[in-house]
């Protein structure tokens, strides 16, 4: 299951080159130095990189990835580390770059409304400075406490807010990315249109590291919505709470918000949080709508007659503290159902908004049928559900059946006409699946795009493309 | 130094003694980091943040890496301030990993003869001895007393040590005479209608180099209405040892603490220290594995801080005044995050006319005393303390209030460093309190305390 360091990469005379660019102080191959980094938030993944190097701009960033190119050593751009499919777990070793040095908002352009960071700015950070401005980043994924703008781009993170404001993707304007060769190319920029050749921009975000390093991006920004309304709706019925989201989208309302939370992840999450969330009660829905403060009530007050009919009580967060209390506990999901069990394995199946009740239905009989304990909770609005499986990894049996379950998970999804990821990416965890959503001819042209940017393999390898055919979610032997 | 038979004996008993499920409690989702003191300090440096510690000791128990000095490096520079636990969703009781390693690498290192003894002379020989510490204590008295502290200071000889330690000198309390120390109550009457009756654990510390902060802690309790007891068969609590990879003695001392207490019938165990509260209300941990966890869980859930038994009996509604000042307020890390104290303190603090509360950033934050910390490690400790001291400043208090010795004189070294003596004073919350109850006349002149002006720098 885990991998032991990998043979050495890093001849004494590379090394020497590298220290050169970023001096010593910024390259570490220390075994411990070395094991802090071997990780991200993805069970069951781990491997030691060779080095850890944390370069200071981008001149380093290109200087670096020349040498790696020269004697291919694999290079893994990460941010804090909080992504879910292994998508920074360096399983070819070679170097890890960090990038706690670049780490500024450049620019904040109020007459473009734009922001410019380093990929090391923390998303929160961003976001706070912009509102102070009153502008307002939508993307909010849980992590954003923790996770980078540059970690967030590479995933294509989504958040809360994707169902009304779209994701990461939607927001990033332009890129200055450092390509496998160590050529230095900006793409995109402050325009709101731009049709000059291929769209590079969208080419990298979402590209998980594996065509470039993104050093510098310049986000768009919107104005600060005027108000905000949070509501729960409560349900005895948890095909009735997926219900009333296909029915609130049909109502033509696109709410900020739609989450979805059934009863054991409420458990945990109380357990947590205790800010008084219900547990006596089959799911919940976190609904936000923002903006004017007319068309706030009015959406508000359709919603909830909505769920009513789906016999939903409905209760309306009286402050902004509260409303800001039940954002953090449903942020914190995922972490607090590692309560349960040693290993939490989570996915993100997502299908169309119109099929979310079938979804629903079709895990929980998927976990009654192998046995395992499936948790669902997510952005019912975006139809993006996060099964999570509370298990013991030492349990042999039991993770074959967890196996077999997701798999089933995955099948289900993509007949529904969804995707087997949608937005924790592909990394090393969901590699041997890409090709049910791509096909083969799609898997191909993918692979031609990376060979082209990528000849020898340097960015982030055993990440998107799976080395073997033979499928894994969780068990590896 | 650890040598390659030591690091074979440590990791083996990590993998013997380490709670594996704990460990594996962490799924790694980063939460903890932004809350990490060392982690946003060392320049984001995941080795020196929660996630990396538990990586560090997980790799460790599956042989993934040796402990080596890196590991013990990473270990060590974690202040212990547990910041990290309540922002957990997971849950995990990192605080409890954090003690087990340390006590498997103390007990499997050989350290430098000069460190040997001096943990010898500390662990063993002076804080499980309460008459040891009063006599140091009557030394320091001595020094501070007789003259010797002015010839001390008008040689320079302060100068021959490092910065932060000459300032510690000049921090230390007055402290109290032999006399003071040895004439101790053992019971006292509440103030009007009794409505509780407790005990007092007095710490060894407290009740010695602290002791007007006991003093006013007793006379408080008194005033609202508390019965209090205080037996003299009581020691020291054990957070230092249990801190510092000297669990063993921890344990003989938590037996000792709850064989004192546990027949006395009381509604409350009554700790005025975040430090030593925390670590006695996890007794219950600390001897699970022993013939005494049944006692030990009784024992711990009658602790209580005295900010939480204040506003438990209203204290905070009698009428509270002091002089016109802006007062800020630095959380104890282990009161906070260990006892879960946090709103007590402040209800106390606004509820006095006269005193300006004025929240302050990241109060939350560990103010890099933590224990021995500063003196092991005064790099990180200062540079910790130099942010703490900016946030302070921000709010223009001209009185910083905490809820533990360590922090205490932490934010007084913070004042001096920052040239503030004289202008801003730092006191415990406990004698704070005290003083409003004398402005608004709640006590008579003569039980007044013997408040502790702020001494000028020299």
């Amino acid at each position: 299951m885990e991998k032991k360091g990998w043979g050495k990469l890093i001849t004494e005379t590379v090394k020497q080159q590298l220290i050169q660019i970023v001096g010593c102080e910024n390259y570490d191959d220390s075994k411990a130095g070395r094991l802090v980094y071997s990780y991200d938030a993805t069970p069951q993944f781990q491997s030691l990189p060779d080095a850890v190097i944390a370069p200071r701009n981008t001149k380093e960033v290109a200087d670096i990835v020349k040498i790696c190119n020269e004697h291919r050593i694999p290079i893994v751009p990460r941010g804090s580390g909080t992504n879910l499919c292994a998508g920074t777990c360096p399983v070819e070793g070679g170097v890890v770059l960090i990038f706690k040095h670049m780490n500024k908002i450049l620019e904040i352009d109020e007459e473009n409304l734009t922001v410019t960071v380093q990929p090391g700015v923390i998303t929160l950070d961003l976001i706070k400075a912009v509102e102070e401005k009153g502008l307002f980043y939508p993307p909010d994924p849980s992590s954003m406490k923790i996770s980078t703008i540059g970690g967030n781009i590479n995933e294509n993170s989504g958040g809360l807010r994707g169902l009304k404001y779209g994701v990461t993707r939607d927001y990033v304007m332009a890129l200055e990315v450092v390509l496998a060769n160590g050529e230095v190319i900006r793409t995109g920029g402050k325009l709101a249109k731009d049709v000059a050749g291929y769209d590079f921009t969208r080419l990298f975000v979402g590209s998980e590291g594996t065509l470039g390093i993104i050093t510098e991006a310049t986000l768009k920004l919107i104005p600060l919505p005027e108000t905000k309304q949070t509501m729960l709706a409560l349900y005895q019925d948890l095909e009735a709470a997926a219900r009333s989201v296909s029915k609130i989208i049909a109502n033509k309302i696109i709410p900020t918000t739609l989450e979805f939370l059934d009863q054991p992840t409420l458990e945990v999450v109380e357990d947590y949080a205790r800010i008084g969330l219900p547990t006596d009660v089959k799911a919940v829905l976190l609904i936000e709508q923002d903006g004017p403060h007319e068309v706030v009530e009015r959406d508000m007050k359709r919603i909830a007659e909505i769920c009513q009919e789906e016999e939903a009580t409905v209760q309306i967060a009286r402050s902004e503290a509260e409303a800001d209390a039940l954002r953090t506990a449903r942020r914190s999901a995922l972490s607090a159902l590692a309560r349960l069990k040693p290993t939490t394995i989570l996915e993100d199946a997502t299908v169309p908004r119109s099929e979310i009740a079938k979804m629903v239905k079709a895990i929980n009989e998927i976990a009654a049928k192998y046995h395992v304990k499936i948790c669902t909770f997510g952005h019912a609005g975006d139809g993006n559900l996060h099964p999570t499986c509370p298990t013991d990894v030492r349990d042999r049996d039991e993770m074959e059946r967890v196996e077999k379950a997701f798999e089933e998970i995955f099948a289900k999804a993509i007949e529904l006409g969804g995707t087997i990821t949608g937005e924790h990416g592909v990394g090393a965890m969901k590699a041997p699946y890409l090709e049910w959503k791509l096909g083969k001819a799609g898997i191909e042209a993918m692979k031609a795009v990376k060979q082209a940017l990528d000849p020898n393999g340097i960015m982030n390898p055993g990440k998107i493309f799976a080395k073997s055919e033979r499928k894994r979610v969780v068990v590896t032997r | 130094m650890i040598t390659a038979k030591e690091r074979a004996a440590i990791q083996q008993q990590f993998q013997a003694n380490m709670n594996e499920d704990e460990l594996m409690n962490c799924m790694r989702c980063g939460f903890c980091l932004p809350t990490c003191p060392t982690y946003i300090e060392s320049g984001l440096q995941e080795s020196h943040s929660p996630r990396g510690r538990i990586a560090l000791m997980k790799a460790v128990v599956d042989g993934l890496i040796e402990p080596d000095e890196d590991v013990e490096r990473s270990l060590n520079m974690c202040l212990g301030c547990r910041a990290c636990e309540p922002v957990c969703p997971s849950g995990v009781r990192y605080g409890h990993l954090l003690e087990e390693a340390r006590d498997i690498i103390a007990q499997n290192k050989r350290y430098p003869f000069l460190v040997r003894i001096i943990r010898k002379i500390v662990f063993n020989g002076l804080f499980p001895r309460q008459d040891r510490l009063r006599l140091l204590t009557s030394l320091i008295g001595f020094y501070q007393r007789s003259g010797l502290r002015t010839l001390v200071q008008r040689l320079g000889l302060l100068k021959l040590l490092p910065r932060h330690l000459a300032m510690m000198e000049h921090i230390l309390p007055e402290v109290p005479t032999w006399k003071e120390m040895n004439d101790r109550p053992k019971q006292l009457t509440p103030h009007g209608i009794k409505k509780r009756r407790v005990a007092f654990f007095t710490g060894c510390l407290m009740d010695t180099m602290f002791m007007k902060t006991n003093d006013a802690t007793m006379k408080l309790l008194q005033l609202a209405g508390c019965e209090v007891v205080i037996p003299s068969n009581q020691v020291c609590c054990g957070a230092l040892h249990g801190h510092g990879g000297e669990k063993k003695q921890a344990k003989e001392l938590a037996k000792r603490n709850i064989e004192a207490f546990e027949q006395l019938d009381v509604d409350y165990i009554i700790t005025n220290a975040g430090g030593c509260g925390a670590f006695l209300v996890e007794y219950d941990h600390l001897l699970k594995d022993d013939d005494w966890a049944e006692r030990a869980k009784a024992f711990a859930r009658k602790i209580k801080d005295i900010s939480e038994v204040l506003v438990e009996l209203n204290f905070h509604q009698t009428k509270l005044k002091v002089k016109p000042q802006v007062v800020t307020y630095q959380d104890s890390c282990h009161l906070r995050n260990v006892m879960k104290v946090a709103n007590a303190p402040r209800l106390l603090l606004q509820a006095i006319e006269g005193a300006e509360f004025r929240e302050m950033k990241d109060a939350d934050r560990c103010c890099g005393s933590a224990g021995i910390y500063n003196i092991v490690e005064p790099e990180m400790s200062m540079q910790i303390l130099d942010y703490k001291m900016t946030q302070a400043k921000q709010t223009k208090a001209t009185t910083i209030v905490t809820a533990n010795p360590g922090c205490l004189l932490q934010m007084k070294l913070g004042i001096e460093r920052e040239g503030l003596a004289g202008q801003v004073r730092a006191v415990h919350i406990v004698e704070f309190l005290l003083e409003a109850a004398v402005e608004s006349g709640l006590l008579e002149e003569r039980e007044k305390p013997m408040n502790e002006s702020v001494r000028k720098t020299s």
